[in-house]
């Protein structure tokens, strides 16, 4: 399945029947809610339990705007697609929605947004999808609206899937033109489907405060939650004590797929964001024959 | 829409230069009660325009709800002012985050275009000839 850009207009994929998998699928639900939770993250909003007034740009159903209103943030949410925001009326979501598209830019006064999120959405301003659409205006209009609306200091986190490095490149060079500091934060990078790319913007001239955050699974580390024990396992030598340990030998297998073998190809797992159970003694050992 | 939204909106439209405020025109708002919380009305108070908020409080039909001037932020955050059923805050708090128009129009104070809501939603979406180049 191609991806949604190429098939066909926002307004126009996003119809009754595509809306209403975002209220039915938990998948989709599911892996829309830990987006946005990174994304949040991402934002660093202050510490101060303050609600803050937030912009979800492409908010489509709500499923990010109730990330949000858990946080118990204010925030407004505008999408081009009137079926998603129907979606989003009947779930009842806490924030006010506005029909609106991104690309003619965004309608709001100087200053007002404490930050800005968006959730696989600004990829669709690298089409051209009328032939009135010229994505380079459309990217400019967009950055440079959203850069006006938002206070100084403020972030805005920009979740996009890129369909190659152009794409991205024309993101992030489009941002930094409207006078954002910040670039992208790749999550899971060795993953094709755990993979995600944040663009991070601040508003504002660079400072030590807009420094990149790091990218999740960059090193190696595990996508469960129980990120304590992950550490402690590399350094730690695998033990193989036991009383029949030495008459035994380690028998290889058919494809010289022993020991060294499935350790490799765990770490290769562990890198993308997969859950893979820690390292022991018993890892690779074969069962008992009279098991 | 909440008033809190309609006093960030402004029109985006080719040949306007401030686009606001927006004029509102109601054809039904309903009260939907929240907590108040005055941290955050003590944060965006600086960022409103008093004299929009105002103007569109009465549209909203509740022209006695906030006084023409805005008052200071002494009488605003008042010690046990949340409490008191009457007090300024209270007042901002029903105007900003209280008060939903559910049908009526947004209309550009220099275009005169006209903006519909629709259950809650207003459609910002602008024609091909009135987007910016």
């Amino acid at each position: 399945m191609p991806r949604p850009e190429v098939q066909a207009p926002p307004e126009i994929f996003y119809n009754e029947v595509e809306a209403r998998k975002y209220t039915t699928s938990s998948r989709i639900i599911e892996i829309q809610a830990r987006i946005s939770e990174r994304a949040l993250e991402l934002l660093a909003l202050p510490d101060d339990g303050v609600p803050k007034m937030l912009l979800d740009i492409g908010c489509g159903s709500g499923l990010s705007g109730e990330t949000l209103t858990e946080h118990g943030h204010h925030w407004i949410g505008c999408d081009i697609s009137k079926s998603m925001l129907d979606v989003a009326l009947e779930r009842e979501t806490e924030g006010d929605l506005l029909l609106a598209d991104m690309g003619e830019g965004l309608g709001l006064r100087p200053g007002v947004i404490d930050g800005a999120i968006s959730i696989s959405a600004v990829q669709w301003l690298c089409n051209a999808d009328k032939s009135s659409h010229e994505p380079r205006l459309r990217l400019k209009a967009f950055f440079g609206s959203l850069y006006r609306c938002l206070a100084r200091g403020a972030r805005a986190v920009l979740q996009f899937y890129a369909d190659n490095v152009k794409q991205s490149e024309m993101l992030v060079s489009f941002a930094m033109r409207a006078g954002f500091a910040g670039g992208v934060v790749i999550d899971w990078p060795h993953s094709s489907k755990a993979k995600k790319s944040y663009l991070v913007l601040t508003c504002g001239a660079p400072s030590v405060n807009t420094s990149l955050p790091k990218g999740k699974g960059q090193d190696g580390e595990a996508c469960s939650d129980d990120d304590d024990d992950d550490d402690s396992d590399d350094d730690q030598t695998v033990g193989t004590y036991g009383r029949d340990r030495m008459k035994k030998r380690q028998k290889v297998n058919k494809n010289n797929r022993g020991k060294d073998w499935l350790l490799r190809k765990k770490e290769q797992m562990r890198k993308r964001g997969r859950d893979v159970p820690a390292d022991t003694k018993y890892t690779g050992r074969k069962r008992k024959s009279r098991f | 829409m909440r008033l809190l939204t309609h006093n960030f909106l402004a029109s985006n439209m080719k040949g306007v230069s401030t686009g606001y405020p927006l004029g509102l025109e109601v054809v039904k708002s309903t009260i939907k009660e929240v907590e108040l919380n005055a941290d955050f009305l003590r944060g965006i108070l600086p960022k409103l325009d008093w004299r929009a908020l105002a103007a569109a409080t009465s549209a909203a039909g509740y022209p006695d709800l906030l006084p023409a001037e805005q008052p200071s932020e002494a009488e605003f955050f008042a010690e046990g002012a949340a409490e008191f059923e009457d007090s300024p805050i209270r007042r901002l708090h029903r105007a900003l985050l209280e008060i939903h128009i559910d049908e009526g129009t947004l209309v550009c104070p220099e275009s005169g275009r006209t903006f519909p809501i629709q259950k809650g939603v207003p459609n910002m979406i602008l024609h091909e000839d009135e987007v910016r180049a």
